[in-house]
């Protein structure tokens, strides 16, 4: 086994260069080392301007992702052995901004989080002093899945439709929305679906699929908008055929 | 609004809700020299090649034109039926060259990629409950195929075997 | 290099608010809401070196305790943890705290926490250590993950909420013996700004990294314990560290206590559970509360060094380790309680815990000691508080128990906003010396970042060298066991650190998210916070909890019944003091467990 990998990482460096550009480093080939751990040896003995963010290691922050040999993966949980001999091409998220090097501007995705309003909405708030809201474990099921969301931001690098359209609500954000729709707990649906009705939200959605692909929590993000398409279509046919009393 | 210090959209002071009591931003300064300079990538015409299910995806859609000829040609021939006996012939004639022929046989394998990629896509969209529990992926696909040979099977039926 | 610029022509920003909370966890957002519902009008901000949902509250697996379920009390939850802390929690902030965490933890669920459910509804706990009744709320075991999601996406609806991401925090604005705000760099673009506040409210977590060995994220550096430090703010019961016993070897991944909840065994070498030979308890094939591998943290992190000292620990490439076996748990109830703990198995180690024993050994996890805060949050500052793993307020005393903390930073985050939030009412706008401060700390930080020789020269410190020649020395110095020598040298080896931080030379002079300047500010701070650790360390010579004096092994209640305190001189060295421990109902007494 060789004992050391060829890193190539793209580096933009706003100060000095017009455009990114690839620098390679060489470094220790271990076992259990993944690609964070390369980065974290070349910063701290190599190059102390290479920049990147990175956090618990542990694959739940969700601060690392990058496109690690075209694919974007937290970097964290990427292990070297799996792409020997390399060289291993590290780039920032591809279809966002870049900041610097591997560092790229996910400040418009917190906008559209914020606006497809993921908290729990109730025309009457139950007061504490009554105790929890009841929840049977096939209710916490029904929405489960799309709680694991850590925002890594992997099925925004995904997806074409993101790359096409920056206004796209995207993967993630939608399948928030969907997390709280289908939270027995929560009434503010019919509020969401009117944000999410226009060719911004859920019906820019063209069904690539990556999202769910490269999702390393296993959302299902493609799934939660295709659901929410249906639901929203029944509803408006629903809302034309039956007579008022009944939908 | 919240986020509005965040990342990129900090830097245009947008929206601070009255919260910076600004001693007078320097354009000159020198980190305000460099931002923001985010670099944007442009997409490629050919970003669909650039990924085995990109290319699937685009082909997808591509295939629904088929689905829309097969349409057409179906509509053509109930006008046809409309017009009487004449008229059905001479559709049906058309319908024989060559030509028509290898365009049939092409769009039907146009149409079967597209049946078949959007069956395995069905699961996703679809969550069936029987009794409280979620169907699994499998079988909701499998409910689907079923139903296409089960129609498929009555069409034939109908058109074949019933002539006999 | 020459600046650019005069420093006298800088213009700085200069940001207002009414409370300000720095850093954007559990602690942080909770204290943000509870200031946002106190008190709709006022401004709020929150400041944090990163995105809130990147806070290491994520990482957080087993559960939070709070006393929901009959059979249940007040009084054996105070019990539990002041028994588990060996008396020297404050017991009136323990009253406090087990009052108020069943409120919170409804209020977690009225914002659409996923917890974990009963068949008819209602929330589900789980044992956990050190607990003599089942009362830990959990989300499968990413429980942090699930209340860090639920604080920051609630926490949008609040239009008064005003968040500065990636700012990092370099100092507090101190003037006449009030906090009025913080200078902060805006990492994307390296702008200096001046937030100005009426209160300030850290918020930032522990100081894991001071370790080599840890379960804490590279973002735990002891901000705000430094920034409250430096500032005159004395740090309470530093000395008190907690060693999780079961971290994976090389990462120090957590693989959370409630693997042995759900009732794995801790095996050594030779597959012998033996947490029995350390008096606690007898093994039995379901778990016992507060018995065998349901005992409190520092005590399993003993055993496993005593283990080790027989010989009886396997030896791997990062050291010495034990096994913990889930395998008779079966799939099932893994899959549904313990899935993180597979994932991570899988994914980190490439094996699968249903059908392997799981190596694991102590590691660095939670700083029991912190800013010194009353039981509102405030600290000696007028108009700066605390709350979380940055504050010692005290409940955890010598030794926290499992699924404490993330029931503390919500009670105690919530009571610091809404006393940050009262305070503002009389407190005046901020001094106009705010301004010069600020430009003082911006004109420092010029001229200590952008006019230095680069590393390159061959004369100057790397920051890695440093950091990793600190880990040693606190592992050495102040890990499970301490001893007079050990410690008294690790002391002076921090001091040559100390100077030799100052020859660092740092690479990277770009204004665009510079990560060696932060990452040599953070190791400034871990610096000073690893002596306070290894002074109070020294001066406390009996073994209380989870310090462990090999020269002292007996607790001394005569003499240490006392919370240290650590102030800074103005040379900038330690110096210890002691102040007395709170004893409301219930006196010290033996720790028994397992009997």
């Amino acid at each position: 086994m060789a004992s050391t990998i060829t890193l190539a990482v793209t580096r933009y460096r706003p100060e000095e260069e017009a455009e990114p550009t690839v620098e390679t480093y060489t470094v220790p080939f271990r076992k259990d080392w993944v690609v964070l751990d390369a980065l974290n040896h070349i910063k701290d003995h190599q190059d102390g301007t290479l920049s990147y963010r990175w956090s618990c290691r542990m694959g739940v922050c969700g601060s690392c992702g990058m496109m690690v040999n075209g694919s974007p993966k937290l970097t964290c949980a990427a292990f070297l052995s799996d792409y020997a001999p390399g060289p291993v091409r590290v780039e920032p998220l591809q279809f966002f901004p870049i900041v610097r090097d591997l560092i790229v501007d996910i400040g418009e995705f917190l906008h559209k989080l914020k606006k497809v309003k993921p908290w729990i909405v109730r025309a009457e708030e139950q007061p504490l002093s009554e105790g929890e809201y009841l929840q049977t474990p096939d209710e916490v099921d029904a929405y489960k899945a799309f709680s694991m969301c850590i925002n890594c931001m992997l099925c925004y690098s995904a997806c074409p439709i993101v790359g096409l359209e920056s206004h796209f609500t995207g993967p993630a954000a939608i399948a928030l929305a969907q997390r709280y729709n289908l939270d027995s707990r929560d009434q503010g649906a019919s509020g969401r679906v009117e944000i999410l009705s226009d060719h911004e939200g859920m019906w820019g959605c063209t069904f690539v699929g990556d999202c769910s692909r490269v999702c390393p929590k296993n959302v299902d993000p493609a799934a939660a908008i295709q659901q929410y398409k249906l639901t929203t279509a029944v509803d408006t046919l629903k809302s034309w055929l039956l007579p008022r009393g009944s939908r | 609004m919240n986020g509005d210090m965040s990342g990129g959209a900090g830097l245009h002071h947008v929206g601070d809700g009255g919260m910076t009591r600004r001693a007078g931003l320097q354009p000159g300064h020198a980190y305000m020299r460099y931002h923001p300079k985010w670099y944007r990538r442009r997409m490629s015409v050919w970003w669909w090649l650039q990924k085995g299910s990109y290319a699937q995806f685009v082909l997808r859609e591509l295939t629904s034109v088929a689905v829309a000829f097969f349409a057409f040609i179906f509509l053509w021939q109930v006008w046809a039926l409309g017009q009487g006996p004449q008229a059905y012939a001479h559709v049906v004639a058309r319908l024989g060259t060559p030509l028509a022929v290898v365009l049939s046989v092409v769009g039907f394998v146009l149409v079967l990629y597209h049946t078949v990629t959007w069956f395995n896509l069905a699961p996703a969209a679809m969550v069936v409950r029987v009794s409280g529990r979620r169907v699994p992926g499998w079988m909701v696909a499998a409910a689907n195929y079923a139903a296409w040979v089960l129609l498929s099977a009555v069409v034939a039926w109908f058109f074949l075997g019933a002539n006999q | 290099m020459s600046l650019r610029y005069p420093l006298r022509d800088f213009h700085m920003d200069i940001f207002s608010c009414d409370v300000l909370v720095v850093g954007g966890g559990g602690a942080g957002l909770r204290a943000a809401i509870a200031a946002a519902d106190a008190q709709p009008t006022l401004k709020i901000g929150v400041v944090s070196k990163v995105y809130p949902m990147r806070s290491h509250t994520v990482s957080a697996e087993g559960g939070a305790a709070a006393v929901i379920k009959t059979g249940d009390s007040l009084d054996e939850h105070a019990y539990d943890t002041i028994s588990g802390g060996d008396w020297l929690s404050d017991q009136d902030a323990v009253e406090v705290f087990v009052r108020e965490a069943p409120t919170e933890m409804l209020q977690m669920e009225h914002w659409g926490c996923p917890w974990n459910r009963e068949p008819d509804g209602h929330v589900a706990v789980r044992p956990f250590g050190g607990m003599k009744v089942q009362r830990t709320w959990f989300a499968a075991d990413k429980t942090g993950f699930h209340m860090l999601h639920t604080l920051f996406q609630t926490s949008l609806k609040y239009e008064q909420i005003q968040r500065f991401d990636e700012y990092f925090v370099t100092t507090l604005l101190v003037d006449e013996g009030r906090c009025e705000g913080v200078v902060a760099i805006e990492l994307a673009t390296g702008r200096v700004v001046a937030i100005a506040a009426k209160a300030v409210i850290l918020c930032t977590g522990g100081c894991g990294k001071v370790f080599p060995f840890t379960t804490n994220a590279s973002i735990k550096n002891g901000d705000g314990m430094a920034l409250a430090y430096r500032a005159g703010v004395p740090l309470k019961d530093m000395e008190f560290v907690q060693y999780h016993p079961t971290g994976l070897p090389f990462t120090g991944i957590l693989i959370t206590e409630a693997a042995r909840a759900e009732g794995g065994w801790m095996l050594n070498k030779d597959g012998y559970r033996y947490l029995q030979d350390y008096d606690l308890g007898k093994p039995e094939p379901k778990p016992v509360l507060r018995s065998m591998e349901l005992g409190p943290r520092d005590r399993l992190s003993q055993a496993f060094v005593k283990e080790q000292e027989k010989g009886r620990t396997f030896e791997g490439p990062y050291g010495h380790y034990v096994h913990l076996d889930v395998r008779h748990l079966g799939q099932k109830l893994i899959d549904k309680k313990l899935p993180f703990v597979r994932e991570l198995c899988l994914k980190y180690v490439n094996l699968d815990p249903v059908r392997e024993m799981i190596p694991v050994r102590p590691v660095v996890h939670y700083m029991m000691g912190g800013v010194h805060t009353d039981i509102n949050g405030a600290t000696s500052l007028s108009g700066l508080y605390a709350a979380g793993e940055v504050a010692c307020v005290s409940i955890n005393g010598a030794n926290r128990l499992g699924s404490n903390s993330l029931t503390e930073l919500l009670v105690f985050g919530a009571r610091a906003g809404r006393a940050a939030a009262a305070f503002t009412a009389e407190a005046p706008d901020a001094s106009s010396s705010v301004a010069t401060q600020a430009h003082d700390e911006e004109a420092h930080l010029e001229r200590r970042f952008r006019q230095r020789d680069s590393v390159r020269s061959g004369e100057t410190e790397r920051i890695a060298t440093l950091r990793t020649e600190m880990q040693g020395v606190m592992e050495q110095s102040a890990g499970i066991y301490r001893s007079a020598p050990t410690l008294e040298q690790g002391a002076a080896q921090l001091q040559s650190l100390q100077e030799r931080l100052t020859r660092v030379g740092v690479d990277d002079r770009s204004y665009t998210f510079n990560t060696e300047i932060t990452s040599l500010l953070e190791l400034s701070y871990m610096l000073d916070l690893a002596e306070g650790i290894v002074h109070a360390a020294l001066a406390r010579t009996e073994s209380r909890g989870s310090h462990q004096r090999t020269d002292h092994p007996d607790r001394d209640d005569q003499r240490f019944l006392a919370h240290s305190m650590v102030h800074r001189t103005s040379s900038g060295q330690p110096r210890i003091e002691y102040s007395p421990v709170t004893i409301t109902r219930w006196p010290p007494g033996k720790r028994v467990y397992g009997r």
